[in-house]
């Protein structure tokens, strides 16, 4: 006992560095590998839903149908908004928080390293279970990715049962990350940091955090009420039975509105730390940025039935709901406000970082007007479930979240890697981005409100321009990805040296770390003044 | 600066060409004066988006442009200014204040479907639309009519691709027409942009709309909720006539009602029970089985060699009739007339090497469905 005793104590001593082979990946609960797993499954979960998505726009070129059958098509759709939603944008957050948050809290790692290991390694589970119902008999999920019972439950097929159970172990494995998030926030903060000194990034995950837990559990709710009336006769969403098809959507959407605010709140973090630094001038209106994404958080518990505006609800509860979702601008606008008044008499340079961070704003920025549109109730008649919708979200998710993942990815590789970026071959990426995403989705602003429906795999004549300059340009945008997986990989291998400052105007603990990082960030607490 | 000439020339092109029919960029002008009203709506808010873009990527790219290193600009340390965050956190309040008075206006009176002229039931099932006009004693389905090959690049596609049914929905000019919309099976909803009605059909909910349409004419429009494998073929067409023309419709459309029950009486050969059938077929239930009755493995079930369309005819007409809970197959009994479900129980039956001979008659299954 006292010898195994000591020689645990021994080697805790001594492993300090990775260990090698598999087992590193396997059994890790360094905050730095564990991100990195994210990142990467986040990456490849991209990739894989961009396929699906180029597949999707293949289809709409040209009217008529010529790739895939309608059965297939709305598999794609559905998978493809999964995919995106809880594999792509959700882990990339993790992954970031998990490298950044201990570095840059002054941390030598998260607060629950084993549970940051299990909470990684359910994801790839999850997701091998839920794509398999692709090959499936009856196909994979293809009711949407916003699953509206009865077509997911009385009229779904067979696979739905794992698609719920695919969503049960992501839930588990976000709950788990947001907790992990929460705790070494609140407790592994160096001497000094106190809250109103944290960087952005790390209240904006803070919140996130706790919007996570608030609504993942939420979901585990509705997709389990589903189980239920799939499997063992009860009628919660089965009129016949006296259930109720419209409780469905306000229990999914009380999850779903948060939800989409978990996917732009960390971007605001990152962004509101890129600015500053190519900016060379401090984040303007720290305190109020803090207070908007609180109140940008709170509000989202209040606004879910704008997306439900078609369904019949009582006039009053039009009114509220679009009043609410009004409010959003304003905190919305804060933020965009001080992100300007940051660049305004600044220093600026035009990094790859800097270019994806001041797209976003540009390009978020008109996905909030068309998100303003859309709260306005009578309006919102026309342009539900149309092309205006797929236009407005993919506007605030591919060069909002989308973005400010590649300008953080730019931003903070040369801490991760020890070599900076080739800033040649990342620019050439940000502008074959930039040109793509605005080919694919500008035009569909158009066709939506010319009156085409979203969720179609076939189209009448009048959309058929815009639908073949939109597959144009998502060509253009999914094939320039190769230049960020090659950029990466190029990043890691080799490059100029970075410093530890990396960037001229960087300012936080995380840039006083050696690049690379070293594998165990503060062992002694820094002390912040 | 490159990205600001970017956006010119789609802001340009959503200002220049309202009216170009193959690239249209804005909503309908509308034909209703709902329709009309949630136009200036939109137009009064997408400038106000515009102006605010104005301003605050003016600033960015003004900054951009003159505070940039390598102009040799040097930042300021300014971080923090009460007055300015204040000032842009009420100016954004104010504006949204002045545009939830008309929005408010516009939704009270979308919301006001008393003292209607005509009620018309309108439900989905999957993928077609059912009119049923109250006290009229007149229901119909109103299913896509472009034909299969259009769809799979065959054939030439017409000018109302996608966009066409058999029996349109058909209403009278200057009249408050009250819709009543349920569903049989999923989530269904109903547009018409031109009028600015889209309602969500939803079984077990009865939910409302109204239209007063203005001028006679086409209508087009789409189901715009997820409905399933065949929600880009289940298209809105509605005719408005003018008052005359409306209720010789009527009157036409009701004595066609009653050649119809008439015809259920006659005596059906087999081979005229087989070519009504087919038609029947090809509308009513190849959208799942195929015109072919090979079906979807996995979700449709084949009837080309099924046990059910070969073996006995009992459980087929039960099945045809009532359907089959808890999957797609709907209850048939509710949607057809005697005639036509005699026809395709008949054509079912004989139809693709499904040589049974049998064949039943109209009187049987009015019999059976009562």
């Amino acid at each position: 006992m006292e010898s195994t005793l000591g020689q645990n104590l021994g080697d805790t001593h001594h492993a300090h560095g990775p260990a090698s082979g598999i087992g590193r990946w396997l059994f890790t609960t360094n905050h730095k590998d564990i991100g990195s797993l994210y990142l990467w499954f986040s990456l490849l979960m991209f990739l894989t839903g961009g396929t699906m998505a180029l597949l999707i726009r293949a289809e709409l070129f040209q009217p008529g149908l010529q790739l895939v059958q309608p059965e297939f098509f709305n598999q794609m759709t559905t998978m493809h908004g999964l995919i995106m939603v809880f594999g792509a944008v959700m882990p990339a957050f993790v992954g970031l928080a998990n490298w950044m948050v201990p570095m840059m809290i002054g941390a030598p790692d998260m607060a629950l390293p084993r549970m940051n290991n299990w909470s990684f390694w359910i994801l790839p589970f999850a997701f091998a279970m839920m794509i398999s119902t692709l090959f499936m008999d009856g196909g994979a999920p293809n009711f949407g990715w916003t699953f509206y019972a009865p077509l997911s439950t009385t009229y779904a097929p067979p696979s739905v049962t794992f698609f719920i159970f695919a969503i049960h172990m992501m839930g588990i494995s976000s709950i788990m990350g947001a907790i992990n998030v929460i705790a070494t926030i609140l407790n592994l903060r160096a001497p000094g940091m106190t809250m109103m000194k944290l960087p952005l990034f790390v209240w904006s995950w803070l919140i996130t955090a706790f919007l996570l837990i608030a609504v993942m559990p939420v979901l585990a709710g509705v997709v389990t009420m589903m189980l239920m009336d799939i499997h063992f006769g009860t009628s919660f969403f089965n009129a016949a039975g006296g259930g109720d098809p419209v409780l469905f959507q306000h229990v999914f959407w009380f999850f779903g509105h948060p939800e989409v605010y978990i996917m732009i709140l960390p971007a605001f973090g990152i962004i509101s730390e890129i600015i500053p630094t190519f900016a060379r001038k401090r984040l303007f209106g720290y305190a109020s940025m803090v207070y908007a994404i609180g109140s940008i958080a709170i509000l989202s518990f209040l606004v879910w039935a704008h997306h439900m505006f078609t369904v019949g609800l009582p006039l009053a509860g039009e009114l509220f709901f679009m009043f609410a979702t009004m409010l959003i601008a304003v905190p919305t606008g804060v933020k965009v406000f001080n992100w300007v008044a940051t660049m305004f008499r600044g220093s600026m340079t035009f990094e790859t970082p800097m270019l994806f961070a001041l797209a976003f704003v540009v390009l978020f920025t008109i996905g909030g007007f068309s998100g303003l549109m859309l709260a306005i109730a009578p309006a919102d008649f026309q342009y539900h479930d149309t092309y205006f919708v797929v236009a407005h979200f993919h506007y605030v998710l591919v060069p909002g979240a989308i973005f400010s993942i590649m300008a953080a990815a730019y931003y903070w590789l040369p801490k991760w890697t020890g070599h900076m970026i080739n800033e040649r071959m990342g620019k050439i990426h940000f502008w074959l981005s930039f040109v793509g995403v605005n080919i694919t989705f500008f035009p569909m602003h158009f066709v939506g409100l010319a009156g085409m429906p979203r969720r179609i795999p076939d189209y009448a004549l009048q959309f058929a321009d815009f639908n073949s300059v939109a597959s144009v340009g998502a060509f253009i945008f999914g094939l320039s990805q190769l230049l960020f997986v090659y950029n990466v990989i190029v990043c890691i291998r080799g490059g100029a040296r970075a410093t530890d400052r990396v960037w001229e105007g960087a300012h936080g603990l995380e840039w006083t770390l050696p690049s690379p990082a070293p594998y165990h960030s503060f062992s002694q607490p820094p002390v912040v003044k | 600066m490159i990205k600001r000439i970017w956006l010119l020339p789609w802001i340009g092109l959503l200002v220049s060409l309202p009216a170009a029919a193959a690239w249209q960029v804005n909503l309908s002008p509308g034909s209703t004066e709902i329709a009309r009203d949630i136009r200036e709506l939109h137009m009064i808010i997408f400038w106000i988006c515009v102006a605010i873009g104005v301003v605050v990527f003016g600033v960015m790219f003004w900054s951009i442009i003159h505070h940039r290193k390598s102009r040799g600009a040097e930042a300021h340390h300014f971080h923090e200014n009460t007055f300015v965050e204040i000032l842009w956190t009420l100016i954004p309040f104010g504006i949204l204040i002045a545009m939830a008075v008309p929005a408010t206006a516009t939704l009270i009176r979308m919301y006001d479907s008393t003292e209607a002229d005509l009620d018309v039931q309108i439900t989905g099932y999957q993928w077609k639309w059912r009119y049923q006009y109250l006290g009229h004693d007149i229901d119909y389905f109103s299913v896509l009519s472009t034909p299969r090959e259009q769809i799979n690049n065959e054939a030439e596609k017409g000018e109302h691709y996608l966009l066409e049914v058999d029996n349109p929905l058909v209403l009278p000019a200057g009249k408050k027409v009250r819709f009543l919309l349920t569903s049989n099976d999923v989530i269904h909803s109903w547009w018409v942009p031109d009028f600015a009605v889209k309602k969500d059909a939803i079984p077990g909910f009865v939910n409302e709309a109204w239209v007063i349409p203005e001028e006679p004419g086409i209508y087009r429009g789409q189901c715009t909720e997820l409905c399933g494998k065949d929600h880009g073929f289940m298209p809105v067409v509605v005719e408005v006539k003018p008052q005359e023309e409306f209720d010789q419709w009527l009157a036409d459309a009701r004595s066609a009602a009653e050649a119809q029950a008439a015809a259920a009486e006659q005596d059906w050969s087999l081979e005229q029970l087989m070519e009504r059938g087919e038609q029947v077929y090809n509308s009513a239930c190849a959208a799942c089985h195929l015109p072919n009755g090979q079906g979807v493995p996995g979700a449709f079930p084949a009837l080309a060699g099924s046990p059910i369309a070969t073996g006995d005819i009992g459980p087929h007409i039960d099945i045809v009739l009532h359907g089959k809970a808890g999957t797609a197959m709907q209850a048939f009994g509710a949607q057809l007339d005697a005639v036509d479900l005699a026809a395709v129980i008949t054509y079912e039956r004989n139809a693709w090497g499904n040589d049974t001979g049998d064949s039943v008659s109209p009187q049987q299954i009015a019999e059976l469905n009562q």
